[in-house]
């Protein structure tokens, strides 16, 4: 078994108020020096069998179709292997 | 033979019970269509309703956009069959690609709930003929998600072709781009807009105007001529 990790960021062009409402909070939080701030989603996949190449291809579709508006979004897609019994 | 407008109901729409009321107060037959139904049950026209459907969980209009019955509907819409999206229904016609851009949540991160006024830019859709181009309504905004966005080539592309349909005026409630509120696609017969005519069709409620009303007779008088 093996993860596949997803991560959606809106396109760097689009304006992310949540980002930009998390930003304003820092300062008050005492977190100086950090100047810009941007939220982005991350799906997490656990996958049955191999993650081989026919399977990365099908979660790079879904990514593309259904978990990112590539509109507006940008994803990447990458491998976590889990070692068995290596949970924390 | 009278008018059937399909009004599509989906796990969380809202509107869709306000939306058959103003398509029978314009005198056509309101069909309630069913999200996991493909068949669209013959019907002449398709408003697909404000609400939250499936929760907006992913992102708002993303999951509805792969129900049975969008399945048919991207097709038929692709063919000529006239299609209002209201709100929610416009989030859903921009993730099926029916329209161009996106609905992004609006800039102040507020839902936000107003008496919002609006210039017609285009009467010559499917959806829009009662009105005349330039003219001013009133008509009630309520969303979340309402921030319309698309890269400047398409946003050009939209005023070159005269497919910003409706803009915002005095106000732009939620930071869409040019103050966009509703597009057309190409065709003309897919429309979306954030503003809620539906519930303007009736002097009784709302701001006593029924500034929305023209929407529902003007895809009426487009069926019957075409009958």
């Amino acid at each position: 078994m093996a993860r596949v990790v997803v991560d959606v960021m809106l396109k760097p062009e689009i304006l992310d108020p949540q980002g930009q409402a998390v930003q304003r909070a820092l300062p008050r939080l005492g977190f100086d020096g950090i100047s810009d701030v941007r939220q982005g989603k991350r799906f997490e996949l656990e996958v049955d069998g191999p993650v081989d190449d026919a399977a990365l291809a099908r979660i790079h579709e879904l990514a593309e179709t259904f978990l990112a508006n590539t509109v507006i979004e940008n994803f990447t897609v990458k491998v976590e292997e889990l070692a068995v019994g290596a949970e924390k | 033979m009278t008018a059937r407008i399909g009004v599509v109901t989906f796990p969380g729409s809202l509107d869709d019970r306000d939306t058959q009321r103003a398509i029978r107060l314009a005198g056509a037959e309101p069909v309630a269509l069913w999200h996991k139904d493909k068949d669209l049950k013959q019907v002449d026209a398709v408003v697909l309703p404000g609400g939250f459907s499936y929760g907006d969980y992913l992102r708002a209009g993303a999951i509805s956009r792969f129900s049975p019955v969008m399945e048919t509907l991207i097709e038929q819409a692709k063919a000529g069959l006239p299609v209002l999206g209201i709100c929610n229904g416009f989030q859903v016609l921009t993730e099926a690609h029916l329209l161009p851009g996106a609905m992004l949540g609006n800039d102040h991160l507020h839902f936000i709930c107003r008496d919002q006024k609006l210039r017609v830019e285009n009467a010559g859709t499917a959806w829009t003929s009662d009105y005349a181009a330039g003219q001013e309504i009133h008509i009630p905004l309520k969303n979340m998600d309402g921030r319309y966005v698309a890269d400047e080539r398409t946003l050009d592309e939209l005023e070159a072709e005269g497919r910003v349909v409706f803009r915002y005026l005095d106000v732009n409630p939620n930071g869409s781009l040019r103050d966009i509120a509703g597009i057309t696609n190409a065709a003309g017969n897919v429309v979306g807009l954030m503003p809620h005519p539906e519930h303007a069709v009736e002097p009784l409620v709302g701001s006593g105007r029924t500034d929305g009303l023209p929407f529902f007779t003007s895809i009426l008088k487009k069926l019957v001529a075409a009958s």
